[in-house]
């Protein structure tokens, strides 16, 4: 590998002194002059027609700006892949606490009376709100069909395969919604006028969705929309479409008031009105040789989008991508769909729909493993994936792909034989079940198939006088590094210490745009396009005889000051470049899904107290390869927090629904991780450097959500006996398994 | 019109300086330091007691601030993230925090720094339940807690005072 200075060190996080001191400005920790507060008033059914907005109450209402659909000068929709959610229902609403009516007022303890006093008057209509429902067309909410969107996958002949099988199993999993739950809720400011255009400030993972939706609905050329990110409390997807309607919203009532508006979600709206992580049923079904070997995957997908498309296609997407796992299987057939339902839209959250088919996937196995009598281990081991041999979607391995290794270092590491062996001898003599499962997984880091082509990301670099580098890209820092890492990136690049590397504030008014910070992206492909800008600068330097290869860190800012003296402003302009042997086949579904992937074996041991059904994680090691590791801590820190996401997600996290409706949108009864319920997480790297990411790096950011439900699933049904397949394991849930008989 | 009757004056320490305040006597303590006092560090997670970004000292117990109407802080001594570097100087806690990962996005951090200070005001060298019981009330969905687990134990591994 090559020797990085840089690189690879636990450089301290770049924007860490002023989250310490409190002094990080997050949006609602910002106030213009004049600025008024905003507030969204929703509707509560699932489905009906809208028959009259009243205002009630004593409430002075001459002195609100109050906005609806027809307020709007553009077009009534958050433009995403396509235009079909509206800014402000108008006419019928397809979904509970889909926003109808804005207000606006200087004092917000009465604006909240006020949200309260109007009534919306809705004649309602027969919703759907099951995935069984949509499929049947009990009621036609969405489309022709309520399909949002379906794919078919296939490789080799799944149907001839059948035949010849030793075993044919079948399972069915599902798993529930999960809230994405950042500590800030979110909220944006907006200035809107005609004189200046719309300026909007806030918390979001991507300023140039929020400025392409704010471009629709004001109807207004692209340069008079500016979006800039404040410091931003955590994202995991949540923070990625939804931040545009608050930004279209909290411009519309700045628009028609004149005035700064502020438009901060309280944590029971966040809960209620925003995406969360989609509902999935998968199915499968699976032919295995008597010697262990997969013969044929036939896998069937199902999400439950919501009441509009937003992102379902491409979640749905990485999903069924990610179904069939790391293993070689000749014969392989993925149907998915995503369907409406008259909820909210689900959307983005960290893995993206793969969390979702990885976790029926990875259960699955166990059970096959077991109904042909090998260890789940062993049974994997046969088929583990290797260099050469194709994915599901045929796509050719070209990277080292070692996951025997990687599983052995994770059971090492776990004492996973010893403890399955011993928990095995012991549990029948207790009431404290002991169990010990893994999840061996991929992940694919950037935008699906041609999807970086057409993102076709920008990144520009700048050098002042002074020797300071300025980057300029859109790509958010909400929590998991972005600042630093790009620092350490541009600074191994130029010979310099980061500090001398300055991360520009994402403003679409001052940035290009290097796409949205999603999909474990940003550090492998932003990443690369911040290592070629930094080279750019470089060369320039070095090409006009400002600076010798090899120059002392010291001879820079004499050199950037010489070069602007004489040739003017020292910048870099880089455009991503596909690179031209990976091909996509968005017809076929077919080809190179990802540029590179992540590999795992993560390792969980719990234990089950089978009087109050209480599960506990009392151990977990994740053991991954992720190409070269920038910055240890920062990484560690994103799979211990994945993690953490995970247990959540198999264990605690239940979103409990009434009518398309979050009945439980409180911390208080949406229970997440606290500091008592996670174990020691031990983290390891492996490290095969990919050749075309930031000095080896590929991506990680989504990686930990995949495999972390799985194996504590596994683990409970190896604690158990029972068959676990649907998540969250929550105690009442396995309280019933443990009561049923067998 | 409005429900929140007349406004009291209310008189305490904020970070060592007295401060007089003007606020409806239930107004969130956590409101009113943000909005009267200037005091942005001071977080709204939840605003029902669950995740503890709200966090400050009270007469050196830890409150969420969210849940403590100001007429109760009548005399009190409050303390918040702003007090707790010396000048430019950087508390251990706060330098271990930055050192070992325990912050990332941030918005949990203030009140999970005045958490582990509370602790370690209580127990220098605590144990590791000690420190997963003292920062119980306070949520973080980015770490999954370990890197501030460690930033706890390095912050009192000198055994010097953590403020």
């Amino acid at each position: 590998m090559k020797q990085t200075r840089i690189i690879g060190t636990s450089v301290p996080r770049k924007e860490g002194r002023a989250k310490v001191t409190g002094r990080a400005q997050y949006v609602d920790d910002i106030a213009l002059p004049g600025m008024i507060h905003g507030a969204t008033v929703r509707n509560s059914v699932a489905r009906g027609r809208i028959l009259g907005i009243h205002f009630e109450g004593e409430i002075p209402w001459k002195e609100f700006t109050i906005v609806t659909a027809k307020d709007i000068p553009g077009k009534n929709c958050i433009a995403l892949l396509i235009e079909d959610q509206p800014c402000l229902a108008d006419g019928v609403v397809n979904h509970p606490e889909e926003p109808v009516v804005l207000l606006a007022h200087p004092d917000k303890y009465l604006l909240e009376e006020a949200r309260r006093a109007v009534r919306i008057e809705i004649e309602p209509l027969p919703g759907v709100f099951t995935i069984d429902d949509s499929l049947a067309r009990k009621q036609i909410i969405w489309g022709k069909d309520n399909i949002f969107k379906s794919f078919l996958v296939e490789k080799g002949d799944v149907d001839s395969a059948w035949a010849s099988a030793a075993r044919i199993v079948e399972g069915e999993y599902e798993t529930g919604a999960q809230e994405q739950l950042y500590i800030e809720p979110q909220g944006m400011i907006a200035q809107a006028n005609a004189a200046e255009g719309v300026t909007v400030w806030g918390s979001l993972q991507c300023p140039y969705y929020a400025h392409k939706a704010l471009v629709g609905v004001f109807g207004l050329p692209m340069d008079r929309i500016r979006v800039v990110q404040t410091e931003t409390g955590g994202g995991f997807g949540g923070k990625e479409e939804y931040p545009s309607m608050i930004a279209c919203h909290a411009a519309l009532l700045a628009w028609k008031s004149g005035k700064p508006v502020k438009l901060i979600y309280d944590r029971a709206e966040d809960m209620a009105a925003t995406t969360k992580r989609h509902p999935s049923r998968t199915r499968h079904r699976t032919a295995v040789a008597a010697d262990g070997k997969l013969l044929a995957m036939e896998i069937d997908f199902t999400l439950d989008g919501g009441a509009y498309q937003t992102l379902s296609p491409v979640v749905l997407s990485r999903g069924t991508i990610h179904a069939a796992g790391p293993y070689n299987c000749a014969n392989v057939r993925i149907r998915s769909r995503a369907v409406a339902t008259n909820a909210p839209p689900h959307g983005a959250f960290r893995g993206f729909g793969a969390p979702q088919s990885v976790f029926a996937l990875e259960r699955h196995l166990d059970r096959v493993a077991q109904a042909i009598g090998l260890e789940p281990d062993e049974f994997r081991r046969r088929n583990f994936i290797r260099e050469g041999q194709t994915l599901a979607v045929s796509q050719p391995v070209r990277e080292k792909v070692d996951m025997p290794r990687l599983m052995d270092h994770a059971f090492e590491l776990s004492r996973y034989r010893e403890k399955r062996r011993r928990f095995d001898a012991e549990n029948s003599a207790s009431e404290i079940k002991k169990g010990i499962g893994f999840a061996s997984f991929l992940h694919g880091a950037g935008f699906t198939g041609s999807g970086e082509e057409h993102l076709a990301s920008e990144v520009a670099a700048e050098a002042t006088r002074e020797g300071r580098v300025h980057i300029m890209a859109a790509s958010t820092e909400m929590g998991q590094g972005t600042n630093t890492i790009f620092s350490q990136i541009a600074a191994e690049a130029l010979g310099l210490d980061p500090h001398q590397i300055e991360i520009l504030q994402p403003d679409t008014a001052a940035v290009p745009n290097s796409g949205p910070t999603v999909a474990s992206r940003t550090a492998m492909i932003v990443g690369k396009l911040v290592e070629s800008a930094a080279h750019s600068l470089q060369q320039k330097l070095i090409q006009g005889g400002f600076l010798k290869p090899g120059y002392p860190a010291e001879d820079f800012p004499e050199a950037c000051r010489r070069y602007i003296q004489k040739t003017g402003p020292l910048e870099a302009f880089i455009k991503y470049e596909h690179p031209t042997d990976l091909h996509w086949d968005d017809h076929n579904y077919r080809g190179d899904a990802y540029g590179a992937y992540a590999w795992a074996v993560y390792v969980a041991e719990v234990s089950v107290d089978t009087r109050t059904a209480e599960v506990r994680v009392d151990d977990f090691v994740a053991v991954q390869e992720v190409g070269k590791v920038i910055n240890p801590v920062l990484a560690a820190g994103q799979i211990e927090g994945g993690v953490a996401q995970g247990i959540g997600f198999a264990l605690y996290e239940n979103v409990v629904w009434h009518e398309g409706r979050m009945v439980n949108g409180q911390m208080t009864n949406y229970i997440m991780p606290t500091s008592m319920d996670v174990p020691p997480i031990r983290v390891h790297f492996e490290e095969i450097p990919y050749a075309r990411g930031p000095a080896g790096a590929k991506g990680i950011g989504e990686l930990p959500l995949d495999g972390t439900a799985p194996a504590i699933a596994n683990a409970v049904a190896h604690a158990t006996g029972r068959e676990i397949t649907r998540l969250p394991i929550t105690a009442e849930a396995l309280l019933e398994m443990l009561e049923a008989h067998v | 019109m409005s429900k929140r009757g007349n406004k009291i004056r209310v008189e305490c320490s904020v970070n060592g300086r007295a401060v007089a305040l003007e606020a409806y006597p239930m107004a969130r303590l956590l409101d009113v330091l943000r909005e009267q006092c200037g005091l942005t560090g001071t977080k709204e997670g939840c605003g029902e007691g669950e995740c503890g970004a709200c966090s400050v000292e009270i007469d050196g117990t830890l409150v969420n601030s969210c849940l403590v109407p100001v007429l109760q802080v009548n005399g009190a001594a409050i303390s918040t993230i702003e007090g707790m570097a010396h000048g430019e100087r950087l508390a251990k806690i706060q330098q271990a925090f930055i050192t070992h990962g325990g912050a990332q996005c941030g918005i949990c951090t203030p009140g999970m720094i005045l958490a582990a200070a509370n602790l370690l005001a209580r127990y220098p060298n605590p144990s590791e339940a000690q420190i997963r019981e003292g920062l119980a009330g306070n949520l973080c969905r980015c770490t999954g807690y370990i890197k501030i687990f460690e930033s706890v134990v390095a912050a009192c591994r000198a055994g010097e005072p953590p403020a």
